[in-house]
Order: C-alpha cells, then structure tokens, then sequence
C-alpha cells in the first residue's frame, strides 16, 4: 500500500452529536405533550404547540431524527469495522448527513404549524418526502457501497439487520406516502379508508419492525459482543432469527385494526403472525442476553453494558407483550387506551433508547480519541435515572389504559354502560402527571449525556483526533466472528 | 451442507439485498391487494363525498392533529355500539384522504357524533372545552373562529379527488368558492362534526343506533 487508508470516522462523529442533539428535542417535545395531558391549557393558546400539533413533533423527533440518525452513524461504523474498510463515497455520505438533517428540521418546523398528512409516523407532507426518499436512496449506495467493497469475505450479521432496515424502509416510505400534490406543501393521499388504514398500518407496524427492531438488532449484534468482550452467543441462531424476523413482521401490521371495518380474514391473520413474532423476538433478545453469560463481573462495572443488558430485558418484555396484546380478546380491551401508550414506551424508551445509549457510550471513546467516556459516575447516574422514569412512565400508563379498557367496557345488572368516557379520564388524569414526571428523569438523564459527551469530545471538536488505520494486512481471510476479533 | 448454500447468501452482498427484499414484500402483497382490488368494487353511489364546508373542516380536523386524541371506528363490541353507535362500515370513510380512524381516545371516538349536541354546544365547546365540559383536558380551538377558509385548495382538493374516483361535478367544483363565502374554519369543522355518521353513512345502511351521549 502506498498510503494508509482510514477509517471515515468524521461522518460518524456528525451522526453522533446530531443524535445527541435530537434525543434532547425529542424528549423534551414528549414532556411537552404529556404535561399538556395534564395542564391543557399550557399551549398558551398558540395553536402550534396544542397536542394535535406538537405530538407528531415527538414521534418524529425521537424515532426519525434520534434513532435513525443513531443508526446511520454506527451503521457506518459498523461497516467500515466489519469490513475492514473505509466507507464508500465519502461525499455521498455527507450528503447523507446533511440531506436527513435537513429533512429532520424540515419536518419539525413545518408540522406545528399543520403541514401534515396527519398519517400517524409519516406526517410530513409529499416535498419532505421527496427528499427523504432522495436521501434514504443515497444512504442505501453509501451501505451498500461499502460492503461490497469490504475486505472480510462475510457479511457479519449485523450489517444483515442495517441492510434489511435500509431496504425496507425505502419500500414502507414510498409506499405509504404515495399521494396527489395540490399545491406546494399540500396533498391528498393515493388511497383512502379502509385500504388506507392497512397501508398505513403495514407503514406504521413495520416502522417498529425495521426501524426500532431490525435496525436496533443490527447495533445490538455488533456492539453487544463489543460491550462483552466475548463472541456473540450464536452467530447461527441469529441467522435464523433474521430470516424469520423479517418475512413474519410484515404480516403482523393489521393487529393495529382489529374489530373494525378491516375484513375478518386480514384481522386474524394479522393475530396469527403477531403471536409466531414472539419467537423470532426472543431469539434475538437470549441471543443477546446468553453473549453476556460469564462475562457479568464486567457488567456491574460498565454502565454502558448495563444499558445494553436492561434494554435486551426490556426487548424481550415488550415483545410478549406486543403478542399478547395482537391477541383478539386482549385487544378489545388494550387497544384505543394508554395501554398501547405503556407498550410503545416499554419498546421505545427500555430497548430502542437504551441500547442505543449503551451502544452510543460503547462508541464515542473510540472515535473521539479517549480510552472511556469523560466521566464513569455520570454514566451510572444516567442509567438509573433513565430505567426509573421508564419504569414509572410504563407503569403508570399500564394502569392508566387497563383502568380506562375496564370501565369502558363495564356494565350494571341491567345491561347498561355504568361509566361515561368523562369518567375515565377523570379516574386515570393523575397518571399523566406520574407520566411527565417519569419522562422528565429520562430527559435528565439524557441531558447528563449530553454533558458527558461534550467533555468526552473535547479533542474531537478541536480536530485533533488522528483517523484510526484500516487493518489491511488480513483482507480475505476475515471470518464471521470479524466483529468480535479486534 | 446446507451450509455451503448460505455461505453465498453470506458473501454477495447483492444477493443478500435482493432476498432481504423479497421476503419483506410477501406480508404486504398478501395483506393490501386485496384490499384495493375490493375497494374498487364499492359502490360509490353508497355514499356521497364531502360538500365543499364538510370537506374544509376535514382538512382543518386533518391539519390539527385531531385523529391523536379521536378515533372514528366504532369497532364491532357490544360495550362499543351501546356507548357510540352502530359499528363503523368501510363505506364511511371512503372518501377519507387520509382516513381518521385514529389509534387512541384520549376524547371519545367521534364516528357518530352528528347530531349529538348542537351547533352552538359544539361553538361553545371548541372555543373553551372547559367552559362545557370542566373536567376536559381538550386544548381550546377559539382560533379556528379567525381563520378563513382558502377556497382554491378546497377546489384543488375536490379535484384531485375527482381524479381518484371521487363523483364531484364540473359544478360543484366551480361553485365551491360560492357555498364558503364568509364562513370560517370554525364554520366548517362543525359542519364536518355534524356530518359524522349522517352524512358519510351508506344510503342503504338503514336506521342505526346512535348510542349514548358522550
């Protein structure tokens, strides 16, 4: 070699503080609309900020900006590492970057102030698309581009989980937002009523299904073994998971329509796939948790790890309960109430932001030229005010949705409703102050790592972090354990 | 040996991408295109798009994020048809682009709220939620009063939705600007409201139950 190539670091460290940054303005967005519960009139009468207008602002902040930006930059990490090469087409890559920031502040300036479909995870309207779409199509021959050009012989499985949530979220998104534009920023949707609930939901479900799992499993699968400094438990058992993981959810999306107009047939087969998805789910979350056995000494004293442990247990939990709650009967009662709110949460706040928490942690030393993050104490601090408002938010809203789901559905000797809706909601109303309240400590949590971040790159943003050498001396003899062996 | 087989899948990153592919798109396939196929076969004489007021106030109901709070599927329970009404049929929102079925009730569902209250409770009750009701954690709407209705994206919408089938004339698109002279977006999103579950419902659906009040 004449000269010695490096790995692209500087791409991830923008995706890294980008994700940072959209963590803190998802979160607080969330706080924002869970007090409004509460406190309706805190939007001090500027209809942008009511909660029709602000929630969209959440749902996208956290799932859009924070967890795909998180996943763009390890998944550029992950490639480059796996593959023993530096990314491909490095201008493309920044494209990459900026073009989804811009997406992302596109979005969350326009959506407050009613520019949207108001199709649930995929509000913003058909000139935001376009160019997410453009974007989205770039990142697809960035990845890509660099796996193919890598110089390890197998693909690891973790770029199997980035490569199917790449393509299925290019297909979900044009799919779902296919529409009529009737001016510049307004349009009216390809389908409507019933066909468009099932496209919508297909979007919605499998939004969960390649974003914050397929996706969220490829981080898992490269920084778990990282964190526990042994191999992945077993590599073939997550091959196997993979195929069935993907080819079942894409079934599972009706569970979000039971009981309605949606045709019988669509309803029950929705139930049955959402029922075998528990399998391929816990795969993944044993094959993970099984990576760490033996090497749990080293738990207790790596917070990162300890994310990485409670989000897997957290993974494995709101799994079971996503099947449990596809179930008919259970839905009847589940659905429509807070319930849902507690599972999405579960899923959201105990596996997708822990694992990325852990994985982010287990990341930034490496690419800001530190051994460990600034401070150890700090990590601990975040981890337990982040598991105990979840827990509090998760806990409030199973109560607050179980109590609702049960008095909607109560009756007197006679046959007659006993509740009116009002009385539900003055029953459960106390349970959304618990609520902000649980989502404050995340957002503190969160704010603690950003602080911790900050000091932790303090080199980095000065520029004096020298690239990292690409391993070239091995190219062709890599095996599937690549991830684990450096 | 079997093995030996995956191992290809394993080293091609182009046979990887092109499986991952397909086996993601046999859910969708299966589950959708039916779906659209049989919703071509509904009759569209069944129901009646939305008048230009009606259609204003969808887009209004649309634009503020009413569908996180309302549902509008009234689905098939006892516990439900006794507190709302009879069940939702996909007829109803047939002309809903998007559709509002909703996800959540923080609100009641909403699918047959025409005709529940009256035009100056519904007045009343989006200018200040609470003024009505005092336990509501509802935001107040009292700014729909000062907004005007644009009447050119109504008659683009009209078109646009003529072209995915929607029966609007010549007519009623040209005298659209005429039916929304002087209202607001208040004005509308009570004409939609009072619309719900009358007017979107299937002429031959016969007499329903309207349910209780909320």
């Amino acid at each position: 070699m004449q000269t010695q190539e490096t790995y692209n670091d500087d791409i991830v460290r923008l995706f890294l503080y980008a994700s940072i940054i959209w963590a803190l303005i998802g979160m607080l967005m969330g706080v924002i609309v869970a007090a409004e519960l509460y406190w309706p009139n805190l939007n001090a009468d500027i209809p942008a900020l009511t909660f029709g207008r602000l929630r969209p602002n959440h749902t996208f902040g956290i799932i859009l900006a924070f967890g795909v930006s998180a996943l763009m930059g390890t998944s550029f990490y992950i490639a480059q590492r796996t593959g023993h090469v530096r990314l491909a087409y490095g201008g493309l890559a920044k494209f990459v970057f900026w073009g989804w920031q811009l997406c992302c502040v596109l979005a969350m300036t326009t959506m407050p102030f009613g520019l949207t479909q108001s199709k649930e995870y995929a509000e913003p309207e058909w000139f935001i698309d376009i160019l997410i779409a453009v974007v989205w199509i770039s990142y697809a021959i960035v990845f890509f581009g660099t796996l193919a050009r890598r110089r390890i012989s197998n693909i690891y499985v973790a770029c199997w989980y980035y490569g199917a949530f790449i393509i299925a979220v290019a297909l979900m998104h044009i799919i779902n937002n296919l529409a009529v534009p009737i001016s510049w920023t307004r349009s009216i949707p390809l389908y409507s009523g019933v066909v468009d609930a099932m496209a919508q939901w297909w979007y919605g479900h499998n939004a969960v299904a390649f974003i914050l799992t397929a996706g969220f499993l490829g981080m898992m699968y490269y920084f778990v073994p990282r964190q526990a400094q042994q191999p992945l438990w077993s590599y073939r058992f997550s091959i196997v998971n993979f195929w069935a993981l993907i080819s079942v959810y894409m079934w599972a999306g009706a569970h979000h329509l039971m009981y309605t107009a949606l045709p019988d047939w669509v309803q029950s087969v929705g139930m049955a796939f959402s029922i075998i998805l528990v399998m391929p789910s816990w795969g993944s979350a044993a094959n993970g948790l099984m990576t760490f056995s033996g090497a749990w000494q080293r738990v207790k004293e790596d917070p990162a790890a300890q994310f990485m442990v409670m989000s897997l247990i957290f993974y494995g939990a709101s799994t079971m309960e996503g099947s449990i709650m596809a179930d008919k009967t259970v839905n009847s009662l589940s659905h429509y109430t807070d319930w849902t709110v507690a599972h999405v949460h579960s899923g959201s706040l105990g596996w997708v932001a822990m694992i990325t928490i852990g994985s982010l942690y287990a990341m930034a030393p490496r690419i800001l030229g530190r051994t460990e993050m600034h401070s150890k104490k700090a990590m601990f601090w975040h981890f337990w005010l982040h598991l105990i408002g979840t827990l509090l938010y998760v806990i409030a809203m199973w109560t607050a949705g179980i109590t609702a789901g049960l008095m909607w559905r109560e009756t007197g000797a006679d046959g007659t409703l006993l509740y009116s809706f009002l009385d539900s909601l003055v029953t459960i109303k106390p349970l959304y102050v618990v609520r902000a309240l649980g989502g404050t400590l995340v957002l503190t949590g969160m704010a603690i790592m950003a602080w911790n971040m900050w000091k932790t790159s303090a080199d980095a943003r000065q520029g004096k972090v020298a690239p990292i050498p690409v391993p070239v001396d091995d190219h062709g003899h890599g095996s599937t354990q690549t991830a684990n062996a450096y | 040996m079997n093995f030996k087989y995956f191992e290809a899948i394993e080293k091609k990153t182009w046979l990887l991408g092109v499986l991952t592919a397909v086996f993601v798109s046999f859910g969708g396939l299966a589950e959708i295109t039916p779906l659209f196929v049989a919703a071509n076969k509904i009759e569209a004489a069944d129901v009646k798009p939305y008048d230009p007021l009606r259609l204003a106030g969808f887009q209004t109901y649309v634009h503020s994020g009413c569908y996180l709070c309302h549902s509008q599927m009234i689905r098939n329970l006892g516990f439900e048809t006794q507190r709302y009404g009879a069940v939702s049929l996909a007829q109803e929102s047939f002309y809903d682009r998007p559709m509002q079925w909703g996800s959540k009730r923080t609100g009641p569902d909403l699918a047959r709220v025409g005709g529940k209250y009256s035009n100056a409770w519904h007045l009343e009750h989006l200018r200040d939620p609470r003024a009505v009701v005092p336990e509501s954690n509802m935001p107040k709407y009292n700014w729909l009063e000062d907004l005007s209705i644009d009447a050119e994206l109504i008659q683009s919408r009209m078109r646009a939705m003529r072209l995915l089938g929607a029966p609007y004339s010549d007519e009623e698109i040209a005298s659209a600007p005429s039916k929304l002279e002087g209202k607001t977006q208040m004005d509308a999103m009570i004409a939609y409201l009072q619309g719900l579950g009358i007017d979107n419902r299937p002429q031959n659906a016969g007499e329903h139950d309207k349910g209780h009040k909320l």
